[in-house]
């Protein structure tokens, strides 16, 4: 599977990553050379093979239904690179 | 389905059209604290207070389970006769939205809690239809973003971050704006009854994004006989439709935009609107138009979703009696099917219902409950949770008026008294000399003994029938009291043929 | 001094109990000694003066006669682990100034048996790399040198800061975390034990998640019994985390002891790989006659997927990392980019100005597998081939109790030597990714030398939740091994 300069940028917007124009071509050479190498995973069948969902036999938890956690708005903010009143800020959305 | 369609057919300017709606239902789950974290799901708190780290997304932080949301899923599932999956398997829907702190929504995609069900629904021609449900998933809501507070910046708020979701999906089974609005009361009315959501469209904790197409007429029938989709129209998802009055409105001009841009030679793409209720009209969100890949894979923070049959079978145990069977109970109690659909849509009315209809008459309970209640409520613009007058006292002021003791006239004077001063109505009825005489005859000798012994006052009366208050008065002289000044009235006027008023 | 820092966790431990030495003492040597060897790089953050503090506490309790598992013993954690009121980082410069409010799970356990924290240890970016070359704080450098050389040595990666830390003897022992080779590769290669336990042993509370379903944390030792004495405190059930394994931790020091008479080793044919150095095959059978002379059968076993470890890897640990890494968005805490237009502008600058380029190659390689079109060939395939590769383990460990392979397909390489090929470093974990996608504990024990003179580790792979054998047969390789080796302290002179 090659991998080219139109692809890395669908994909960086995808990702939110600024990928400078200058940057697209040689990434798009290094993800192709990766994708060639895992080409080598269609060698095998997998028909009726189960997708891995935990790798450890284990029933998901369940928590009770109690409130005990919260009210630590302060320690929310702390580290906020935009933050007013309790919240955080960001440049304008329009919807 | 079988059901005549004409009144279903919207019509253009070249053709008729069919209309086809699926609606996404957002529920808001009623529990303490959040589908993943600690934190409290208490509406209207400070900015941020109620949010734990992991509502938040901070590094390192780990999704644990509420299991009150687990069981409040398969308790709706079970309201709406849906099949309850035992495995279910949660996923990350990737996107990037300033109140989506984590970068995605745990929420479920290949294999929902909740598989296929179905709501009925009653609409005012008597008709009832099924709409199926096709799923319902367990999900986290997302925080708020203010947007109208500053002049170039948002808000973030988490309160709402991670509270757990019901996403009810239905299939496209309604087809008029009214069976739209008439599914989400009905949905809203099960919910309420399960006591897994509130219902409150207000505060947001339910939300509907509905689906609208047109087809050409037959294109419907064609998709239930086949379930192919090919002969139904482009969808166009309208969004956060929040009041049940705007679903209709919503419905309605989508519809004729759709079918206005088609007979007009166009196509309609299938596009994300919102609808804005100021303008009464659907706009394309453009920002929700940019290519969403929302790479959906298994969350590996958290493991399958598993339990057993014995304990949906526990929780089904504990369901209360749904909107349906009661109203099977109450016509079966002598309702028409229409009050008793107006009665079971809120539990709270279909309750206070049950309660005045002890051991009365259900027709007029119903109508005692439509015409004088529910009508003083409305006038006062309160709610049925807010009835001045409890079930019991209402229940007696029926029973009086069956068996005679008060007039029905009487009656609704006596529960505008109660209604407004409190008191329990048989001791007002006694208080106030209210009962009815039925023993006109004990009337009658006293007004004989009263003419008798005043011959003048009766021609005085005669030129004058303002002076019958004075015989009224001697009347209730001779009966002590406790003939009703009503009937004293009435039975004066006729003796001495007095004109009506005076 | 130098005696107080080359000692051994269990000998400090015993000696802080026969109140031979202080806390303070022992800790004073080692804030010291860290202070020297800056040269290393090895720490992101000095806590020098917190961890006097928390030697003076540790003391005051021995005085008490409160003495906990740990008590009063200086340890390294990889800055990975949240540690409340200590800048976290992951060796990224997305994360800023992050100082979190919240401490780590396995981070507390330590604190509560009594340890001391000296600091937060150098990784690569987001534990993203096999030679702690991707860290923004700087690489970290190999205490080792190679014979007759002065060429600056990577320590492996991602651990590679707790690796340099332990093995210049600037703390007791450090903490690690391993996706797929993370705390055995940099043991290996810098003369260490490294235990990766079995996925769900260790809580990934409060630990910066690279790839959720592949993170574990461990301990990076002297010996293998401080390996033991370590993960019996990291170790625990954790209702915070829905992956913790609901099993007691057994106390697995009391375990070691017992031998390996009649232990069943396997040797999986499929590990001989083309290219790797002879000298690496060497040591492995020499290994595998230690083990047969102290009483163990040795069986030969098959784990045909082997060669599609790797590739499922750098499938499944990036499209989750793509998805982790989302929340570092320059809203709530970390790095925000200058001068931005909106908010789409907000995501895309402070992102691609705050991760490294290794990080953002395995974000973009993980965002195209899960894209839509490409899940099912992807994403789906290799997460059956994690079943297949899970498999083949489960079929080993019918006719065996542990396996016996390579570490690493070499010794530490030198600093830039692998960083213009990713495909090439990715190789590094070719023998230790098996083992994270099939969940299990696995342990690096430093076996020998290289010609070169550089320490190479063998490892040892167990059943799920049976640390405690694979220790005992750790041990076992180690007493064989009889490793001395230390490196020439050349940064302190």
């Amino acid at each position: 599977m090659s991998v080219d300069k139109d692809t890395v940028r669908r994909i960086a917007k995808l990702a939110r990553l600024a990928v400078p124009e200058s940057r697209l071509e040689p990434m798009a050479g290094e993800l192709s050379g990766i994708f060639q190498w895992v080409e080598m995973l269609c060698e095998v069948n997998v028909e009726g093979v189960p997708t891995m969902t935990s790798v450890v036999a284990q029933k998901l938890k369940w928590r009770k239904d109690d409130v005990t956690d919260g009210n630590q708005a302060d320690a929310l903010m702390i580290n906020a690179p935009g933050g007013e009143d309790h919240f955080f800020v960001v440049p304008k959305v329009v919807e | 389905m079988n059901a005549p369609i004409k009144n279903k057919l919207l019509k253009g300017e070249t053709s008729e059209w069919e209309i086809v709606i699926g609606m996404e239902v957002h529920a808001q789950i009623l529990s303490q604290s959040k589908l993943f974290s600690g934190a409290s799901t208490t509406f209207g708190a400070e900015p941020n207070n109620n949010v734990s780290f992991i509502d938040a997304g901070f590094p390192g932080m780990l999704p644990v389970i509420n299991e009150k949301c687990v069981e409040q899923a398969v308790r709706t599932g079970l309201g709406l006769k849906a099949k309850i999956n035992l495995r279910s398997l949660f996923d990350r829907k990737n996107y990037f939205y300033p109140d989506l702190p984590q970068g995605y929504q745990i929420s479920q995609y290949k294999d929902p809690i909740v598989g296929e069900g179905e709501v009925l629904i009653d609409l005012k021609d008597g008709e009832s239809i099924k709409v199926g449900i096709e799923r319902l998933h367990l999900e986290q809501d997302a925080g708020k973003s203010l947007h109208d507070q500053h002049p170039d910046h948002s808000f973030v708020d988490l309160n709402r971050s991670g509270i757990a979701l019901m996403e009810i999906v239905t299939k496209p089974h309604m087809r008029t704006s009214e069976e739209a609005a008439a599914f989400l009361k009905k949905l809203r009315a099960i919910v309420r009854y399960l006591g897994t959501c509130d219902g409150n469209m207000d505060e947001g904790s339910m939300r509907a994004d509905v689906n609208v197409s047109v087809c050409r007429v037959g294109g419907y029938d064609e998709f239930r006989k086949t379930g192919s989709f090919k002969t139904l129209g482009t969808r166009c998802e309208i969004k956060n439709v929040n009041s049940m009055r705007f679903i209709a409105q919503a419905v309605e001009y989508e519809a004729r935009r759709q079918i206005e841009v088609i007979e007009g030679g166009g196509t309609i793409a299938q596009e994300t609107r919102l609808y804005d209720s100021k303008l009464g009209e659907t706009r394309s969100m453009r920002s929700k138009e940019e290519a969403h890949d929302y790479r959906y894979f298994p969350d590996p923070d958290l493991l399958p979703l598993e339990f057993e049959q014995s304990w949906v079978d526990a929780i089904a145990k504990t369901l209360p009696e749904l909107p349906d069977e009661k109203k099977a109970r109450f016509v079966k109690g002598g309702l028409s099917p229409y009050d008793a659909s107006v009665l079971v849509a809120e539990r709270e009315l279909a309750d206070y219902y049950e309660e005045l209809a002890k051991g009365v008459d259900a027709k007029a309970a119903a109508n005692w409950l439509n015409n004088e209640i529910l009508g003083r409520l409305n006038r006062d613009g309160l709610s049925i949770t807010d009835v001045p007058v409890s079930a019991a006292a209402n229940n007696a002021i029926i029973q009086m008026i069956s068996d005679q003791t008060i007039s029905g006239k009487i009656a609704k004077d006596l529960l505008d008294i109660v209604w407004t001063e409190g008191g329990d109505p048989r001791q007002v009825v006694e208080a106030r000399g209210m009962k009815q005489v039925t023993d006109t005859g004990a009337i009658d000798a006293a007004i004989e003994a009263v003419i008798a012994a005043n011959p003048d006052k009766v021609e005085e009366v005669k030129a004058k029938p303002k002076l019958s208050a004075w015989f009224v008065g001697q009347v209730m002289k001779q009966t002590g009291g406790k003939a009703n000044p009503v009937a004293v009235n009435a039975a004066l006027k006729t003796r001495l043929n007095l004109p009506d008023e005076g | 001094m130098s005696d107080l820092i080359s000692m051994t966790l269990a000998e400090a431990r015993d000696a802080i109990r026969a109140k031979k030495i202080s806390s303070r003492e022992l800790t004073g040597a080692f804030v010291s000694a860290i202070e020297k060897a800056r040269p290393l790089n090895a720490f992101i953050t000095e806590a020098g003066e917190q961890a006097l503090t928390m030697a003076d506490a540790a003391d005051k309790r021995i005085a008490a006669g409160q003495i906990g598992a740990l008590e009063g013993l200086p340890l390294a954690i990889k800055d990975l682990f949240c540690t409340k009121g200590v800048r976290t980082t992951a060796a990224s410069k997305i994360l800023g100034n992050f100082v979190p409010p919240y401490e780590s799970t396995v981070t507390q356990n330590l604190w509560d048996a009594g340890a001391v924290m000296l600091g937060k240890t150098n990784l690569d970016e987001f534990a993203m790399g096999s030679s702690n070359e991707t860290s923004a704080f700087g690489n970290v450098i190999n205490p080792w040198r190679a014979k007759n050389s002065n060429v600056n040595l990577v320590p492996g990666g991602s651990s590679g800061g707790s690796s340099a830390a332990v093995a210049a003897d600037l703390c007791l022992a450090a903490t690690g975390t391993d996706t797929g080779g993370s705390i055995r590769q940099p043991a290996a290669v810098t003369g260490r034990v490294g235990l990766k336990p079995t996925y769900g042993r260790c809580s990934r509370f409060g630990v910066v998640a690279f790839a959720s379903s592949l993170d574990q944390a461990g301990p990076m030792t002297k010996t293998v019994k401080d390996a033991a004495i370590m993960l019996k405190t990291m170790a625990s059930v954790d209702a915070k985390d829905s992956t913790s394994v609901d099993i007691e931790v057994p106390d697995y020091e009391k375990l070691l002891e017992g031998g390996i008479k009649g232990l069943r080793v396997g040797i999986p044919k499929e590990y001989r790989i083309d290219g790797v150095p002879a000298e690496i095959n060497a040591l492995w059978t020499r290994g595998a006659e230690w083990l047969k002379a102290q009483g163990a059968e040795i069986v030969e076993v098959s784990l045909p997927h082997t060669k599609y470890a790797l590739p499922t890897y750098y499938i499944v640990a990036p499209a989750e990392a793509s998805s982790n890494l989302a929340r570092y968005d320059g809203v709530k805490f970390g790095y925000r980019a200058e001068g931005v237009r909106d908010i789409t502008d907000l995501y895309e600058k402070s992102r691609g100005q705050g991760f490294g380029a290794e990080v953002q190659r395995r974000i973009l390689i993980g965002t195209y597998v899960l894209s839509a079109g490409y899940y099912d060939a992807y994403y789906s395939r290799a997460q059956k081939l994690r079943t297949l590769i899970k498999r083949d383990f489960e079929q080993a460990f019918e006719k065996c109790d542990v396996l016996l392979t390579p570490t690493t397909p070499g010794p530490a390489f030198g600093v830039g030597a692998k960083t213009s090929d990713p495909l090439e470093m990715y190789l590094q974990d070719v023998f230790t990714v098996t083992v994270n996608l099939a969940g299990l504990p696995g342990i690096s024990v430093p076996a020998g030398l290289s010609e070169n003179g550089l320490p190479l580790g063998l490892q040892l792979i167990g059943k799920a939740f049976d640390e405690a054998t694979l220790l005992r047969a750790a041990l076992a390789v180690e007493t064989a091994a009889d490793f001395k080796h230390s490196p020439a302290k050349w940064w302190s002179v």
